[in-house]
């Protein structure tokens, strides 16, 4: 079992990396972007044992410390 | 006065900051990051660098460890606490201070001096600064871009609690003297409480005239001035 964990920045914070990788990518002709967020993946593997409080530990985690809620979001996905 | 200066791996403006407090006659000393004690410490700088590499964010991890549960008990209690660069971002993370510091609105790595106005000289960390002096101090940093959201800055607006904005040599809050893209300028912060501040720019970097500056010997000389006329610990 494994948890997948994405995070991005939130989108009133300024992302000069998604500017600039958006940016490159209509520079090399790629059209219709109409936004590039740079983010950050995180795979965490897992002993194993029950899915759902592993899912409670890792959202609690995930706020405390693998984000900054005050410039991030995250999403995590439990896998088997 | 005793001042303690935390040391994380990857500090690296540890050295420079003891250095800056003694150079005023005070006595400094270094505390590791696995201590749990402050020892008899009466205020507490959170130096410069990257520690534990920036992996994560920038001070996400610094924040866990042991000498930073013993800092924020110390803050509780009115302790006078002083984030200069990585010791910033490491107080936003730990919740110490408000906002956050993200990547430098260019992506470049900034090392050069800027200006920063005082906003507030009633502070622990601004006291002794000489009324409208424009401080020249060098900032040297990737992630400085202070970031809060609308509340926030609000509160902090309404509150006087932006100690430190980046301006032009007279003064004036433009968009070209921002090096990284900050809010509203916003060079340095502090706690509602008034007794945990941080700034990105490096004062104990400018504290000599030797060094091209000594703006910097201002900020400590605040904190030493607090100390002594008011006690180490600051009132709820």
């Amino acid at each position: 079992m494994k948890a997948k964990i994405i995070v991005t920045p939130k989108k009133a914070v300024v992302d000069p990396q998604g500017k600039t990788v958006q940016n490159a990518l209509e520079h090399m002709g790629y059209r219709g972007i109409k936004a590039v967020h740079v983010g950050k993946y995180l795979e965490v593997e897992l002993d194993g044992g029950d899915k759902e409080s592993a899912r409670k530990s890792l959202d609690e985690a995930c706020h405390k410390f693998l984000s900054n809620p005050v410039i991030e979001d995250y999403q995590l996905e439990i896998a088997d | 006065m005793k001042f303690a200066v935390l040391q994380f791996p990857a500090s690296n403006c540890d050295q420079d900051s003891v250095h800056a407090v003694r150079a005023l006659g005070h006595s400094s000393r270094l505390v590791w990051h696995k201590e749990s004690s402050l020892g008899d410490a009466d205020a507490v700088i959170i130096p410069g660098g990257f520690s534990y590499g920036d992996y994560l964010r920038t001070g996400a991890i610094a924040r866990f460890s042991p000498v930073m549960q013993v800092v924020r008990n110390f803050a509780d209690n009115g302790g006078l606490v002083l984030g200069l660069c990585n010791g910033f971002q490491i107080l936003c993370e730990a919740g110490m201070l408000p906002g956050a510091l993200v990547r430098n609105r260019d992506l470049q790595f900034h090392c050069e001096h800027v200006f920063l106005k005082t906003n507030k000289f009633d502070s622990p960390f601004t006291n002794s600064i000489p009324d409208g002096k424009i401080l020249k101090i060098p900032i040297a940093h990737g992630e400085g871009c202070y970031f809060a959201d609308e509340t926030t800055l609000e509160t902090l607006k309404g509150n006087r609690r932006i100690l430190w904005q980046y301006c032009d040599a007279s003064g004036n809050l433009t968009e070209t003297a921002n090096p990284n893209g900050s809010l509203l300028n916003i060079a340095g912060v502090c706690n509602e409480r008034g007794n945990v501040a941080g700034l990105m720019p490096h004062p104990e970097r400018a504290s000599e005239s030797i060094l091209g500056s000594d703006d910097g010997k201002w900020i400590f000389k605040s904190v030493i001035a607090a100390f002594e006329s008011k006690g180490a610990r600051v009132p709820a």
